[in-house]
């Protein structure tokens, strides 16, 4: 009887003890059982840290991490397709942040605003507050989560430019002088004449993304509230005037300089040329930094710096449409008499979260996205060139350890960092759009019109004129009080 | 004693084995077909909750032939040279000429309305090409399809028979050389695609050292509209030619043996045989195989996205790149419209050809 009584209460206590190891076991994994869909572009660009950080995040959490992808192009037309007509088979988007206003504006959008009150792992103030304030935020509400920081800078070869005796060009004007000054060297060393400057121009591949950095320095001036696209009292275009017209006869005399297939470059052939040694200036967003310390890929290790991206000494008269030149009124931010204006080209890779998912998956969505954007892991994802991610906190930039780890040497290190400083520092840092129909008014017209501009097809004034047109033709369609609130909520006015 | 059901199902056994077909069609194509005609006379917005659906009427076809997009799709008109006005002139005589000759024989309603449809088009598509082309501006998506159907098919055609004209000899690795040529085809077009475009950038690729040596280092075929064009042709020609290749093959294979025989007993030489014995036989499986082949080339669409991205400027940009890219926009009014005004054309040309060149044969075979 002793024995058997024993044997039971032994059996009882160890069923005991071995509920409460597996109920503190289940607690720890709050998201058990938990299955987020996510869609994005295909990888290992973007998509491929995303299912990396995704399995830990299962390991951590029991929350399953599906990422799927389709072609850019694509993604946001599945999106779009799968949220508005209510077939939620996607519970996350990795996506442009400029793309969510259309979203947003279907109501198809989580509002994160309670999630990253209250949520002091994500660290809002490192954030840079371009991103925190223009990217994450429509309307107010906190919308998106930032896991890339998107704007264009100018890179040169630090060697070709030291043979020549250069400093990097600091106005557009200058850009043109060093890359005819740098044609036609051979710089890598195979006996092959390389390149002043190479440019993506290929049409459907983000060349428009270019011609808005060029424009910008053109036309703003007065900070990010005054936008490079419309009128902010009528919402008629600004692009029909001599700093869109400058924009576009300097993209074309770029073309002098560059490989003669340009025309039909997208961004990763401009960046294989680039990586390969045969480029002497490119703008591009910051991933050139990481792609070329990789040794796999790349033949220009240490010998690549980067800059703010040019800028212009003469700029819009907004009333008469006149280039005027720079003073300390038209001008307040400029730096020697150069107005910058660096372009937040794309917004950055953010994720949203459907807003008719489960609630329990919604909060696991935004813990999710929270982990791929605290510093712990963005800090190391944006010194990795293959990720895509590239800086948009304070301490990636202000700290110089992790980039010396993952491959720069000490002075790169300090000279791109510096770069991104100086752009997301800028108080001039010009806004991509972020209106519904974005992807007409840029993908459609602007980008058609550019590439009929450098094929020859029209002049630069009708290209301009097209735009316009174009662009007036769709704001009419959607409504122009509506644009215009949008826009001016876009760029921060709130009046 | 068999059932009153089993009476009745045997009666409707017919309608019910092709009611799956039936079924399938209607939902994959004809329900599909409604769908985006509504959307063709729409506009599409998204709203909270759902899209918003607003019919317009024709302004999206309208817009493509007479508005904004109208550049885009029929051309850039200006001034029409001579030369043009004479091409319209010439063209416009010649189908009154055959309207005509239509209306002195037996004339069937159908046939009129037809023979109308299709001299208003052939008509519409001259007077384009004479306002754009021949008067040096540029043309559109249009222009461009019209340029891949008949001239891509037509090089096509000519090849594939050629080739099948060869292999249908008895000449060494016959067998070996049919198998190399079909292959082609089975590859997907988007691998053909950048494979074209990998062996014609002058500055990389395998070519690379090639194009240079012959002093094209410096030449980039992108930057020309022409040039573009024609490597598009190219690559979608070494994809399609096999398609045409096996047909033709299989038909002169068919040929009866003893009058090509005949002929040469006859002192026949081998374009004579051709012409007299060997075309005759094989002319209705060659206009069947050219009808499906550009059917098929009206929809060209992952060539140029490909390898050009419709560029330099619109050059290269099919109808279907066209209303591919609204449809990315999204702008569903505008792709719909365009999807209905290539399937317009395409009716439209294919059955005219079907009606006057196919059966006008086999009418007069008996």
């Amino acid at each position: 009887m002793k024995i058997v009584t024993k044997s039971v209460l032994t059996a009882l206590f160890g069923a005991v003890a071995l509920t409460g190891a597996t109920a503190v076991a289940q607690a720890q994994k709050m998201y058990e059982g938990i299955e987020i869909n996510l869609l994005t572009r295909p990888g290992p660009v973007i998509a491929g840290r995303l299912e990396e950080r995704g399995k830990e995040f299962e390991a951590m959490t029991g929350a399953k991490i599906n990422v799927a992808s389709v072609p850019f192009a694509d993604l946001f037309q599945k999106l779009l397709t799968d949220w508005a007509t209510g077939t939620n088979s996607i519970d996350v988007g990795v996506f442009a942040s400029g793309w969510a206003v259309e979203l947003a504006d279907g109501d198809l959008l989580a509002d994160l605003s309670d999630f990253v009150a209250n949520d002091p792992d994500l660290d809002l103030d490192d954030i840079a507050p371009y991103f925190r304030e223009f990217n994450q935020k429509i309307n107010g509400k906190t919308l998106l989560i930032t896991i890339d920081g998107d704007f264009q800078m100018l890179y040169y070869r630090t060697d070709v430019l030291d043979e020549l005796g250069l400093k990097p060009p600091k106005t557009w004007d200058e850009y043109l002088e060093v890359a005819a000054a740098a044609h036609g060297k051979d710089m890598n060393g195979d006996g092959v004449k390389d390149f002043g400057s190479c440019m993506f121009k290929k049409r459907n591949a983000q060349s428009f993304y270019a011609i808005m950095s060029i424009a910008a320095p053109f036309v703003q001036t007065q900070g990010t509230s005054q936008g490079i696209f419309f009128n902010i009292e009528t919402m008629k275009p600004m692009v029909n005037n001599e700093a869109w017209a400058a924009a576009l006869a300097f993209f074309k005399e770029s073309g002098k300089y560059g490989p003669p297939e340009e025309l039909n470059h997208d961004i990763g052939d401009t960046r294989a040329l680039v990586t390969s040694g045969r480029c002497a200036l490119m703008l591009d967003w910051g991933d050139i930094g990481p792609l070329s310390i990789d040794e796999t890929t790349s033949k220009i290790k240490d010998l690549v710096g980067a800059s703010i991206l040019p800028g212009s000494t003469k700029v819009l008269d907004w009333e008469s449409g006149k280039l005027v030149p720079c003073d300390a009124k038209r001008c307040p931010h400029a730096i020697d008499g150069v107005n910058h204006a660096p372009f937040a080209a794309f917004g950055g890779w953010s994720g949203a979260i459907n807003a008719k998912a489960d609630p329990k998956v919604i909060e696991a969505a935004y813990k999710f996205l929270s982990y791929m954007s605290q510093a712990a892991q963005s800090n190391y994802d944006v010194t990795q060139g293959w990720t895509g991610y590239n800086p948009y906190r304070i301490s990636q930039f202000e700290t110089i350890e992790p980039w010396v780890e993952a491959g720069f040497s000490r002075e790169s290190a300090e000279n791109y960092l510096g770069a991104i400083g100086d752009s997301l520092n800028s108080p001039n840092m010009a806004s991509d759009m972020r209106i519904p129909g974005t992807q007409r008014y840029q993908g459609i017209i602007l980008d058609r019109e550019l590439a009929r501009f450098l094929a020859g097809e029209v002049t630069a004034e009708q290209a301009l004129e097209n735009i316009e047109a174009g662009w007036e033709e769709i704001t009419e369609e959607f409504g122009r009080d509506g644009q215009l609130s949008m826009y001016k909520s876009s760029l921060g006015i709130t009046n | 004693m068999p059932s009153v059901f089993s009476e009745w199902l045997d009666r409707q056994s017919r309608h019910l084995f092709i009611m799956p077909a039936v079924i399938m069609i209607l939902v994959f194509s004809i329900f599909p077909l409604i769908a985006s005609a509504i959307l063709a006379l729409s506009r599409v917005r998204l709203r909270a909750g759902g899209y918003k659906v607003t019919f317009v009427g024709f302004a999206n076809f309208k817009k493509q032939i007479f508005g904004s997009e109208q550049f885009h799709f029929l051309g850039t008109f200006g001034s029409i040279s001579l030369l043009a006005w004479a091409f319209t002139i010439a063209v416009g005589a010649l189908l009154i000429w055959w309207l005509l000759r239509y209306l002195r024989g037996p004339v069937w309603w159908l046939g009129l309305i037809g023979r109308l449809i299709a001299a208003a088009v052939l008509f519409g598509i001259a007077f384009m090409f004479a306002a754009t082309l021949l008067s040096g501006t540029q043309i559109g998506t249009l222009g461009v399809t019209l340029f891949y159907v008949f001239v891509g098919c037509t090089a096509q055609f000519a090849i594939g028979l050629g080739l099948a004209v060869v292999c249908a000899q008895p000449i060494r690795g016959r067998t070996f050389f049919r198998v190399v040529f079909f292959l082609p085809l089975m590859i997907t077009p988007i691998g053909i695609g950048y494979a074209f475009r990998m062996l014609a950038d002058t500055t990389k690729g395998p070519f690379a050292p090639l194009w240079q040596m012959v002093g094209l280092g410096d030449y980039a075929w992108v930057t020309s509209p022409w040039a573009a064009r024609f490597f598009i042709i190219v690559a979608d020609s070494w994809q399609w030619i096999p398609f045409i290749f096996v047909v033709l093959l299989a038909a002169l294979e068919n040929v009866p043996r003893d009058m090509v025989e005949a002929g040469h007993v006859d002192g026949a030489s081998h374009s004579q045989i051709f012409r007299e014995i060997t075309w005759p036989q094989i002319a209705p499986v060659a206009a069947t195989v050219i009808l499906i082949r550009v059917i098929e080339a009206f929809k060209l669409v992952d060539l140029p996205n490909i390898m050009t991205a419709g560029g330099p400027g619109i050059a290269t940009e099919s109808m279907t790149l066209h209303a591919f890219f609204a449809w990315r926009a999204p702008d569903l009014g505008q792709s719909a419209a365009i999807s209905y005004l290539l399937l317009f054309v395409t009716v439209v040309l294919c059955v005219s050809f079907f009606n006057l060149v196919i059966l006008k044969h086999r009418s007069a075979q008996g």
